[in-house]
């Protein structure tokens, strides 16, 4: 689904070049649970946004379900995101002027959905993530976690079939988080290609292939032994069967894996 | 994007700025109001000249003594001239083939006294031509007979308002006046009429030419208006005319004839360039609208930044939204354009109820112009704004870093 070759990505910031990824292979099947970690400043939201057609490579190619993107256009890409891929960020970026509703309808309208299907596919969805009664309200009348499941509805509307997720839990309390990310592991166990960006080892550790970065490089690509290791209490299902054939539960700064993060080791 | 789901997203983020909407409306509202109401001034100007030209009847010379050797001047309305234009030189131009009335006119002023009471009123000598050439009735009595286009008779005619000064409500018609320091008779009152090109038709008294010869004790005419036949040539007119004053004048045509066409459209000229000065003078109110509307949604864009980002993030292209910014603009443009008429036709109807005399009206063309400038000025001074908005880095714009 994902094909990442060689991809090289540089900033300036105050006047210096920053190498946000250098040289990043990556390839990725449909229906993956992937966990990206890493200390600040290694990548992990360059990567995210280059998967996510926000951000073009310098140099390197990428090709999203066979289609090389970086010589579309922006008029195409712009495209592809909409109906390829779904976003869920920190801070929920939620406009606060519209309903829920509204809200997670803003995809299609930019897509140029007709109303009529438009509020029947974001009704649904909102009932999906559980918050069908909560439709008419506004931003500042949901709660934390309520918010993360209207943006979760949101980047479903489209029906994409990769879900990126930069930090989902960040802004939210433990019991919150561990809401949200029950919400999108459900997801990704109904078949979307998840890849979550996070701090927190405890959710990292859920995910079914783990990359850890640093200095814009993958360091460590492992199959992990998913859900189970973490947190026993957690009653998300197995997820662990995706990766059964894992190497032993190699801690988050164990360095197993390749340190150039040439060729990727998903083991399916 | 659909359109009516623009205009809905756009209607909403109205709803959310209301202060900053509201004052963005009246900025436009007031430019394009200020365009309507001062070229309706304009216009109404115009429409007053014409009108009272029309309301001369057409195909009307006006013959001044005297000739302006230079060009670039007006008529010598008040001038002197070397030889005087005499009722003989009027009646001699009335045989002229295609004219069909003559209106010879001497006018000063003089004192009507009837008992006790008088008043210093404007006194026109002229002849029975006059009431037909300037549509003239009589409320009471006749006009001035045929007979005294060529003698000195000791009658008048009196506008409607010198009459009830001096007879109150009863009848003036076979009453005598003393008219300077002659007594006459009057035959007729004028029928009640306004203002015709600035001379006040119900205060002042008319009198037979001769009588206006004597009692000014002058042979020159003031002017003599002339009323041409149905289908006659203008300019071959004033070619005989000429002729005419040559032979009677030692060979000089020393007069100056004025049509009325010509009149009517120096003046529609005039006052349409001036319309037109106004519109472009109130128009600079819109400019200064534009660059409100150009501050404002810049730091709208500076505000939205992360709204912009993440309509990026969910698919929007660049010219999305790029036109989602330059679409609110125009839709704010829209409605403050039709507040600003509304109003602007509001006040014009008022102002017309107050002076019914005067036409004021906008001219056709100041709507339109207003709304498509005040259009052109939002879109323009939303450019750049727009732009800036299409090419903000989404993955920078979400973090909530000012790039």
């Amino acid at each position: 689904m994902i094909e990442l070759q060689g991809v090289t990505k540089t900033y300036t910031m105050g006047g210096q070049p920053v190498r946000a990824l250098c040289q990043v292979d990556l390839s990725v099947a449909p229906g993956e649970y992937i966990s990206v970690m890493g200390p600040s400043g290694s990548g992990k939201s360059t990567l995210l946004n280059m998967l996510g057609l926000l951000d073009r490579p310098d140099s390197g190619s990428y090709r999203l379900n066979g289609l090389a993107t970086e010589t579309l256009k922006e008029e195409e890409r712009a495209r592809l995101r909409g109906e390829n891929i779904g976003f869920i960020f920190q801070s929920f970026q939620l406009i606060n002027r519209l309903t829920a509703l509204e809200n997670i309808e803003l995809p299609m309208m930019l897509a140029g959905v007709n109303p009529r299907e438009r509020r029947q596919t974001a009704t649904a969805v909102l009932a999906q993530v559980g918050l069908a009664e909560r439709a008419g309200h506004r931003p500042g009348q949901l709660s934390g976690g309520q918010l993360q499941r209207v943006a979760i509805a949101r980047a479903l509307v489209m029906k994409p079939r990769l879900l990126l997720a930069d930090e989902p839990t960040g802004n939210l309390d433990q019991a919150a988080g561990q809401d949200v990310i029950g919400v999108i592991e459900q997801l990704n166990r109904e078949g979307i290609t998840l890849l979550v960006v996070t701090h927190d080892i405890n959710i990292g550790r859920r995910a079914g292939r783990r990359l850890r970065m640093v200095d814009g490089v993958i360091v460590e690509d492992i199959a992990g032994d998913g859900v189970a290791g973490a947190t026993g209490e957690r009653s998300a299902s197995p997820v662990a069967d995706l990766s059964s054939s894992a190497q032993s539960d190699a801690g988050p700064n164990a360095n197993s894996g390749k340190a150039t993060g040439g060729e990727s080791g998903a083991p399916h | 994007m659909r359109l009516t789901d623009q205009i809905h997203f756009n209607w909403q983020l109205f709803h959310g700025h209301r202060v900053r909407t509201v004052l963005m409306l009246v900025a436009v509202a007031i430019g394009v109001a200020s365009v309507i109401m001062l070229t309706s001034l304009g216009e109404g100007a115009r429409r007053y000249i014409d009108r009272e030209f029309s309301s001369l009847g057409n195909r009307l010379l006006i013959v001044f003594p005297g000739r302006k050797e230079t060009t670039g001047g007006g008529p010598p309305v008040y001038g002197t001239a070397p030889r005087d234009l005499t009722l003989e030189d009027a009646l001699a131009l009335g045989r002229v083939r295609d004219i069909r009335q003559i209106a010879p006119i001497i006018a000063g002023t003089a004192l009507v006294a009837r008992d006790s009471r008088d008043r210093e009123v404007i006194t026109i000598g002229t002849t029975r031509g006059f009431f037909e050439v300037r549509q003239l009735t009589v409320g009471a009595g006749a006009i001035l007979p045929a007979r005294a286009d060529f003698e000195a008779m000791a009658i008048c005619v009196l506008g409607a308002k010198l009459k009830n000064e001096l007879f109150g409500n009863r009848s003036a018609v076979g009453e005598w006046v003393r008219i300077g320091d002659r007594r006459m008779r009057v035959i007729g009152v004028l029928g009640e009429r306004g203002e015709s090109l600035g001379l006040d038709m119900r205060d002042l008294v008319i009198i037979p030419v001769r009588t206006a010869e004597q009692l000014f004790n002058t042979q020159g005419l003031f002017r003599l208006m002339l009323e041409l036949r149905e289908g006659a040539s203008e300019t071959e007119t004033q070619d005989h005319l000429r002729a005419v004053i040559r032979d009677r004048h030692e060979g000089e045509d020393d007069i100056t004839i004025v049509s009325q066409d010509s009149i009517i459209a120096a003046f529609n000229n005039i006052l349409t360039t001036l319309t037109l000065a106004i519109g472009a003078i109130a128009a600079i109110s819109l400019l200064v609208a534009g660059i409100l509307i150009m501050n404002i949604s810049l730091i709208s864009v500076t505000q939205r930044r992360q709204e912009i980002g993440l309509l990026k993030a969910l698919g929007a292209s660049g010219r999305q939204v790029r036109t989602l910014f330059l679409g609110e603009s125009l839709l704010l443009v829209s409605l403050g354009s039709l507040l600003g008429i509304a109003f602007a036709l509001l006040v014009v109807s008022l102002l017309a109820t107050i002076w019914p005399d005067f036409p004021l009206a906008p001219p056709l063309w100041a709507i339109p112009a207003a709304v498509i400038t005040a259009l052109l000025s939002g879109l323009f001074f939303s450019w750049l704004p727009a732009k800036r908005a299409a090419a903000l880095d989404p993955v920078l714009a979400m973090r909530g870093v000012v790039g």
